[in-house]
């Protein structure tokens, strides 16, 4: 009898799977709005997003010029290691190492790092170029093997290693390779910014402080110089001008940077478990409570609110795509409908989960819809781009029919090689939530930072990277099962 | 575009830091987080004049931040609260506490109430207080979290996740005086000189949100130096620097902090804050 309730298609039985498991989470797990009196708070801020408001030029400059110098350092690191690691990708060890590296989120490399350098530059870039590293090798690795298969039989048997890449794989790969670092700097950008949350002092510190006090004006000016600064990325971020700037960012960033071998001593010392220190201290009695007072109730919060804003994301981009699509609306509505995309996924999930605790209080509810916005935004804007590939007959239909019954499931399957792909990072970004105070594994992260103790923010870490690279194969194994193409995404 | 790039050129090279040997400092002030480098630069420019030496002021944005900066000599002197003084000195062997504000030798905080909750001003914390919603200030605030957190255990014999059905921390006092004044918590533990100076300033409406305990007082803020200050400024140089502390009587640079005068302190002065510290277990 229950036979008929599943599904026949399997497309329909995982989509109504993920659907059903986020409703049940949804009900037993903490959503609330617990705030009696927000509409105060909300009035400020609406106050200060109509009159935004700028601090002193130095001090904006220096957040400015320290932001895109981490983003341009670190993706540079990252684009020359993750390319002598794409060379050699086909060992699993490198595959491997490249997984752990891209599954902790920058803001956890940077509570590390910190620990290590101190607050110096050194901190920033390599906390952007760590995980960078990982992706950019996965994807440089793709992307030339995409290029291999097009040109491997025309290719004499005796080429050389070195003539094959310089004439073969670089004119077909050059414009993907390029492409996508200059995406990565984007997100170089973004992930400097928000490195000023944990005190590098990038515009997310400014952003941080303003919002702590309240001055949402200043909150609006901010994040008005960030927008400026994502939108007009292709005009002045260009390849043809970064040698310059990177030898203006060494120079403006090297008189701060700084090393003593000491550090590194003294840190491997606090990550070796506390009782691995002392002689007479049980491994048990301090591992256990960590297991079931952090990581458990850590590892449950961040796949709650993970799995919950995967839904609702993937729902939020259904309903926004047709925005940028050429198939519906017309220019006006296009432009305006991108132009409110670029806002909602350029605005850090760290600010919008923020603005969301103060208006709602606390629970899972502000960080599952700061994630829905930020990812529902992403996935729109691909499956948007996707669809204006989709050739119309003259007597396609028209309006809320075309959209039901002709894009959207010509997109679909596209939408959702997306939206897996999202699934690990928005996982990632779940559990990095949890430094604004929402009890996923973020929040026991950084309160292990807070008190100093090394030992369990580690494997607290190492936790969440499990979780990610667990996310991602699933990830793997389900699109085997749809028959889903294996497909490179950017973004 | 290439006019523009040059006017990037030069803003990098007009703004790239001067490196010279200089002492620097940092502060985190507990009411306002915002315009520190203006107004600390103040701060600098009066210690720098007194000392005869270049000093600095970085700011830094979280408590842990200022610990790991002193600990790596970024910083050599720095303005900590309780408890973050205590676990600077514990990770940076030889450094020490040389002054603290006059304020700081009998601190206090408020428990502050949402009006819905109908709990008024008591001699105790009320036993009523179980079940509610609590926010404290940042994790390792000693006046937002560390004492409040002692003196709950200490009346009630039960750890707050236990005691309370939900536990925030807001990251800064003003922050928790907002959140309790919207509801978003029930009761909220405050620094309460930042309670004081918000009421001034006519930020509280105390129709919503009220005190309704004071705890007992305590020693906070203060001035932590390394200990190899001597080593490199010369003999006699911290006793100097705390004497230039000690003698601040501009009405401006206290008020940045904001404190009425600094009176000396040392180490000993804060062991019952690392005592409260190892018995609400946020120090091994």
């Amino acid at each position: 009898m229950f036979n008929k309730l599943i599904p026949q298609n399997k497309t329909t039985r995982v989509i109504s799977g993920f659907g059903l498991l986020a409703f049940l989470l949804w009900i037993i797990s903490d959503i609330t709005i617990t705030t009696a009196t927000p509409g105060a708070e909300f009035k400020l801020m609406l106050a200060g997003l109509l009159h935004p408001q700028w601090p002193p030029l130095t001090e904006l400059a220096h957040a400015i010029l320290q932001t895109i110098s981490y983003a341009l350092l670190g993706v540079t690191l990252a684009a020359t290691g993750g390319f002598l690691l794409s060379l050699i990708f086909h060992l699993k060890i490198v595959r491997v190492a490249c997984a752990s590296l891209r599954a902790v989120h920058e803001l956890f490399w940077g509570l590390l790092l910190i620990q290590l350098f101190g607050l110096q530059p050194l901190t920033g870039l390599l906390a952007i170029a760590i995980p960078y590293t990982g992706i950019l090798a996965k994807i440089y690795a793709e992307i030339r093997q995409e290029a291999h298969h097009r040109h491997k039989p025309h290719l004499p048997h005796n080429c050389s290693v070195f003539s094959r890449f310089l004439y073969a794989d670089w004119p077909l790969i050059k414009t993907d390779f390029t492409n996508y670092t200059l995406y990565r700097f984007e997100c170089g950008l973004r992930s400097g910014t928000i490195l000023g949350f944990i005190g590098l002092p990038t515009l997310g510190f400014q952003l941080e402080s303003a919002f702590m006090q309240g001055h949402y004006a200043d909150v609006t000016g901010l994040l008005f110089i960030f927008y400026g600064l994502i939108a007009t990325i292709h005009w002045w971020g260009q390849f043809k001008f970064w040698p310059i700037y990177l030898s203006a960012a060494v120079y403006y960033l090297w008189p701060d940077i700084s090393f003593s071998s000491s550090d590194l001593n003294w840190l491997l010392e606090q990550i070796t478990p506390t009782p691995w220190r002392e002689i007479n201290n049980n491994f048990g009695n301090w591992f256990y409570p960590i297991i079931s007072e952090q990581l458990l109730p850590g590892l449950w919060n961040t796949l709650v609110t993970g799995q919950i804003a995967l839904v609702l994301s993937a729902g939020l981009a259904l309903i926004l795509y047709p925005l940028l699509s050429n198939h519906f609306g017309n220019s006006t509505t296009r432009l305006m409908g991108n132009l409110s995309l670029v806002i909602m996924r350029s605005t850090p999930e760290l600010i919008l989960g923020f603005a969301l605790l103060i208006l709602w209080g606390p629970s899972l509810l502000p960080a599952i819809i700061a994630l829905a916005i930020h990812n529902g935004a992403i996935i729109g804007h691909l499956t948007g781009h996707h669809s204006n590939n989709i050739p119309l007959r003259p007597d396609a239909p028209k309006g809320i029919n075309r959209y039901s019954y002709e894009i959207t499931p010509r997109v679909f399957n596209q939408f959702l090689i997306f939206t897996f792909y999202r699934w690990e990072v928005i996982m990632r970004e779940s559990a990095l939530l949890g430094i604004l105070g929402l009890h996923t594994l973020g929040f026991f992260i950084d309160s292990a930072f807070e008190s100093f103790r090394l030992d369990v923010a580690l494997i607290l870490i190492i936790a969440s990277a499990a979780l990610n690279i667990g996310v991602d194969s699933a990830g793997r194994v389900l699109r085997q099962y749809l028959h889903l193409p294996k497909y490179r995404v950017i973004g | 575009m290439y006019k523009i790039i040059f006017i990037f050129i030069v803003a990098v090279l007009a703004a790239a830091p001067v490196q010279a040997q200089s002492l620097v400092f940092t502060a985190i002030p507990d009411n306002d987080e915002t315009r520190l480098i203006q107004r600390f630069s103040k701060v600098a420019d009066y210690l720098s004049s007194k000392l005869g030496i270049t000093v600095k002021y970085i700011p830094v944005k979280s408590y842990p931040a200022a610990v790991t900066a002193f600990r790596h000599n970024q910083v050599q002197l720095a303005w900590f609260g309780g408890l973050t003084g205590v676990q600077a000195r514990r990770l940076t062997p030889g450094a020490i506490a040389i002054a603290q504000g006059y304020e700081d030798t009998k601190f206090k905080s408020y428990f502050i109430a949402h009006s819905s909750t109908n709990l008024t001003q008591s001699e105790h914390l009320s036993s009523k207080l179980s079940g509610k919603t609590i926010i404290f200030g940042s994790k390792s605030s000693t006046s937002g979290r560390l004492m409040p957190e002692f003196y709950i255990r200490e009346q009630f014999k039960i750890a707050p996740d236990q005691f309370f059905s939900r536990i925030g921390f807001s990251g800064n006092h003003s922050r928790t005086i907002a959140l309790v004044q919207s509801g978003a918590y029930q009761v909220g533990a405050v620094n309460y000189q930042v309670w004081e100076q918000e009421l001034a300033n006519g930020k509280i409406d105390r129709s919503k949100v009220d005190i309704i305990w004071a705890t007992p007082e305590y020693p906070d803020y203060h001035w932590t130096v390394r200990g190899d200050l001597d080593a490199q400024w010369g003999e006699g140089f911290t006793s100097r620097l705390r004497q230039t502390i000690l003698d601040i009587n501009d009405a401006e640079i206290l008020a940045t902090f904001p404190r009425s005068s600094f009176v000396p302190a040392n180490n000993e002065d804060y062991h019952m804050i690392e005592t409260s510290a190892r018995i609400i277990g946020t120090l091994d």
